[in-house]
């Protein structure tokens, strides 16, 4: 729960500071002097879709700290623990997601710049790549499976499915957000509308990016010394 | 309160921002039943959340009549009552009390106090009720599948909760952890929408600073929500895998040596210590609404601007923060270290720190406020005391020391149902009579509401005050009889008829309540759109109830803060937070 608990407390401490700076030196029981116009109390950058996406991206990290201090939790009271060995389809995928990843910032960029083809082109490869890394993570489930590394024999291997899982949960609600902007760039929505979008989409991916190498982390390539320090 | 100087001649623009597009239906369906409206998505909400949450009090009647009459009814056997014991707990806490503060009050109230035009993400608010109601039939289909609902209290613990011979382990268990993945699922869409909506969609000089505390109680809650139920989302998500697809997460090796498969040693600890992640924060869930709600409740009705408002929203805050590392106070007795025990104990006690700000700021608010004691007021003071009380409980129970021989006793059920069941139903109770006439156009009932105040009050005292005696008598919970327990004396059992009667009592006087909420809606005085002269931005709206979009043309301009109650000098005694300064009428 230590990794929760850090995640949390670094995430109050910025609310907290944020909120210091709102309510400081603030006196609420004085009206507004009709002098000026009251202010508009948002800036403009935060548009309600970036903001819903910022909250959102905290609740998906809130959600991958708990389940991974489960997963140490788990692993230092385990009577036996197996590591699970490491298929170099691993890499592929990683690199795959990276490219998809990539794929749709070079999309955001042509939204920005006003470049049709870029935008499609950016976004079709973004799409594709993630379809790959899904098929991809599915593919090394198989070979764990093949391999004797079952559910109910390996915990380390019912996490790997429970992480990758809920992981791939979320990027095929990613996909979503994708395919309605491919959508809508066909039935002509202009592209400074679709913008902030692909800009949101990118944000997201990026984010999934990061959440996959950091799973992918402690459930493989840093298991051993994990297991090390767990016990 | 206090005022800058002001150039009378200056005339504010209006309000552009918050504009959008809203969907508007014509037909019946699209109007009441997919409505992306928060108004209507809030009275479903609260409708769905009355109806299962009599489920749940029918099944609470049906266990009192057997503890309080053993020999005479026989309605359930001891798998029934462990059942009913479960769901009626699941339901109160999750299912009523988070959905009602957050789903319902939260959409009725976040949009029309903040002023904005309706949530930030229609649809998704839309899809979060659908998802809610999804969860609820789900939870209640646990009733109808063979071996019934879950038996393994509200707290699911492994390995019970999954083993043979636990009351519900065949279908039950498994409706109950889905139900709960859809609820936080549907929940997450929620609560993004308040927190957005909060964020973003404030309307011109509605600051932070501004804000009504009941925006405050529910924006704070949403956020621990949002942090806390993961933990119980992935909790539910690897019980169902340890259930369905025989991993181990939870169940430990010496169970599985007996079972079909033998395990690789779960660990049950970890389950609890998921579930209080969650389970701790969601107390504060259902009670940083009903703080933020109370205040605003004594201020109205006391004419009286809140005491020391700036502390009472960094209390919330603090509240919020602390309520993150206290959760191991339920597991005192689960073998843990005894230095952790101490640290738990320690944060527990000062979570009374913020709390007691809080008390003592709604005590000096009614402090030579003008109190109208009308039924929301009188709900309100009804917290008070409740609230003062089952906290003063809570000081026993956070010492390790005290918490160990309590624990699993009545103590234990007359405490958390003094703190988080009555208190908050209280404040749902009046925040309901203080916003129905904005709701409906109406006003709910007077008498009939007084009859409902006296007797839940009461009644609930004298329901759960008795439990505290049972308890210190060491008499464990969840039992279905105790039959000849030598430590158990007479006087227990006549104290457990007379509870039993007084909930009896208390039962019929919320099916009062819900004959006011009907009667009234046809019959109930015409309530016109500010009959409370309150100051938020709610009640100044052109029409009542207000209609899609909320406000007229033009988004309101907030000037000031909720509480300009009694200002000297001014010849209303309340200044609705839209009104400028050159607007105030003043005493010659």
């Amino acid at each position: 729960m230590t990794l929760a608990l850090a995640f949390l407390a670094l995430l109050m401490g910025g609310v907290g500071l944020w909120l210091l700076r709102q309510s400081l030196f603030v006196q609420p029981w004085v009206a507004e002097s009709g002098g000026r116009p009251p202010p508009y109390p948002v800036p403009r950058r935060f548009t309600a879709p970036r903001v819903g996406l910022v909250a959102f991206m905290a609740v998906v990290t809130s959600l991958f700290a708990l389940t991974i201090s489960a997963y140490l939790m788990r692993m230092a009271e385990a009577p036996q623990w197996e590591l699970l060995p490491q298929p170099s389809l691993l890499w592929g995928n990683t690199g795959i997601l990276l490219v998809g990843s990539l794929a749709l910032q070079y999309a955001w960029e042509g939204a920005r710049s006003t470049r049709r083809a870029r935008l499609q082109g950016g976004l079709a490869v973004g799409s594709l790549c993630s379809l790959a890394f899904l098929v991809g993570q599915y593919l090394v489930w198989r070979e764990l499976v093949a391999l004797g590394y079952y559910l109910d024999t390996h915990p380390a291997s019912a996490f790997f499915v429970i992480m990758s899982g809920l992981h791939a949960v979320h990027l095929i609600g990613g996909l979503g957000a994708v395919a309605l902007c491919l959508w809508r760039l066909a039935h002509g929505t202009s592209l400074a509308h679709l913008a902030e979008g692909v800009g949101l989409c990118t944000l997201y991916w990026h984010f999934l990016y990061v959440v996959w190498l950091v799973l992918f982390g402690v459930l493989f390539v840093g298991a051993g010394p994990l297991y090390a320090l767990c016990r | 309160m206090g005022e800058r100087e002001y150039d009378a001649s200056y005339q504010a623009p209006p309000a552009e921002v918050g504009e959008m597009e809203l969907v508007h239906p014509r037909t019946f369906i699209g109007k009441y039943i997919w409505s992306q409206d928060a108004k209507v998505i809030a009275v479903q909400y609260m409708l769905t959340a009355t109806a299962i949450g009599l489920v749940a009090l029918v099944l609470s009647l049906v266990m009192r009549l057997q503890l309080g009459f053993p020999n005479t009814f026989s309605l359930i056997d001891p798998a029934e009552y462990l059942q009913s014991v479960s769901m009626h707990g699941m339901i109160m806490v999750v299912y009523l009390l988070t959905a009602f503060f957050l789903g319902g009050f939260g959409n009725y109230l976040i949009p029309l106090m903040c002023g904005a035009r309706d949530m930030v993400f229609p649809y998704l608010n839309m899809l979060s009720y659908w998802f809610y109601l999804a969860s609820v039939l789900i939870l209640a289909a646990g009733f109808f599948v063979p071996g019934g609902a879950s038996g393994a209290g509200w707290t699911l613990y492994p390995p019970q909760a999954i083993s043979e011979g636990t009351p519900g382990v065949d279908g039950g268990i498994i409706t109950m952890l889905v139900s709960l993945i859809v609820f936080i699922a549907g929940f997450t869409m929620g609560g993004l929408n308040y927190v957005a909506t909060v964020l973003q969609a404030r309307t011109r000089g509605m600051t932070l600073m501004r804000l009504p505390l009941t925006v405050w109680g529910i924006f704070m809650a949403t956020v621990l929500a949002l942090l806390a139920f993961p933990a119980l989302f992935v909790a539910c998500l690897m019980l169902l895998f340890d259930r369905l697809l025989g991993t181990s997460f939870f169940l430990p090796e010496m169970l599985g040596m007996t079972q079909e498969m033998a395990r690789e040693g779960g660990s049950p600890i970890l389950f609890q210590h998921l579930f209080w992640f969650f389970g701790h924060p969601e107390v504060y869930i259902v009670a940083l609404p009903a703080f933020g709600i109370v205040s605003d409740l004594i201020a109205t009705h006391a004419r009286k601007n809140i005491f020391g408002y700036r502390m009472m929203v960094w209390a919330l805050i603090m509240i919020g923060v602390l309520s993150f590392v206290v959760w191991a106070h339920h597991m005192f007795v689960s073998g843990m270290n005894p230095y952790f025990g101490f640290l738990f104990a320690t944060t527990t006690l000062i979570i009374a720190v913020p709390t007691a700000i809080k008390v003592y700021n709604w005590v000096l608010t009614l402090w030579r406020g003008n109190i109208h004691f009308t039924l929301p007021m009188l709900f309100a003071i009804g917290f008070l005391f409740t609230f003062l009380n089952g906290g003063l409980s809570g000081l026993f129970l956070g010492n390790v020391t005290v918490d160990v021989p309590l624990s699993d006793t009545y103590f234990v059920v007359g405490h958390f149902h003094m703190v988080m069941a009555v208190a908050p139903i209280l404040v749902v109770f009046g925040a309901i009579y203080h916003w129905y006439p904005k709701i409906t156009g109406r006003m709910l009932d007077e008498t009939l509401g007084k009859i409902h105040f006296w007797v839940t009050f009461l009644g609930t005292y004298l329901i759960y005050y008795p439990m505290h005696f049972i308890g210190l008598e060491g008499v464990p919970r969840r039992y279905y009889a105790y039959g000849e327990t030598t430590f158990i004396s007479e006087s227990v059992q006549t104290l457990n008829a007379v509870i039993t009667v007084a909930a009896l009592v208390v039962a019929a006087a919320q099916l009062l309540f819900l004959f006011n909420l009907v009667w009234s809606y046809y019959r109930g005085r015409e309530a016109g759109p500010n009959p409370w002269h309150a100051t938020t931005l709610e009640w100044q709206t052109a029409d009542t109830p207000p209609p899609h979009g909320n406000f007229g043309k033009e988004l309101p301009v907030v000037y000031r803060w909720p509480y300009d109650y009694s200002v000297p000098g001014v010849k209303q005694d309340f200044i609705p937070q839209n009104v400028p300064p050159q607007a105030v009428e003043r005493e010659p």
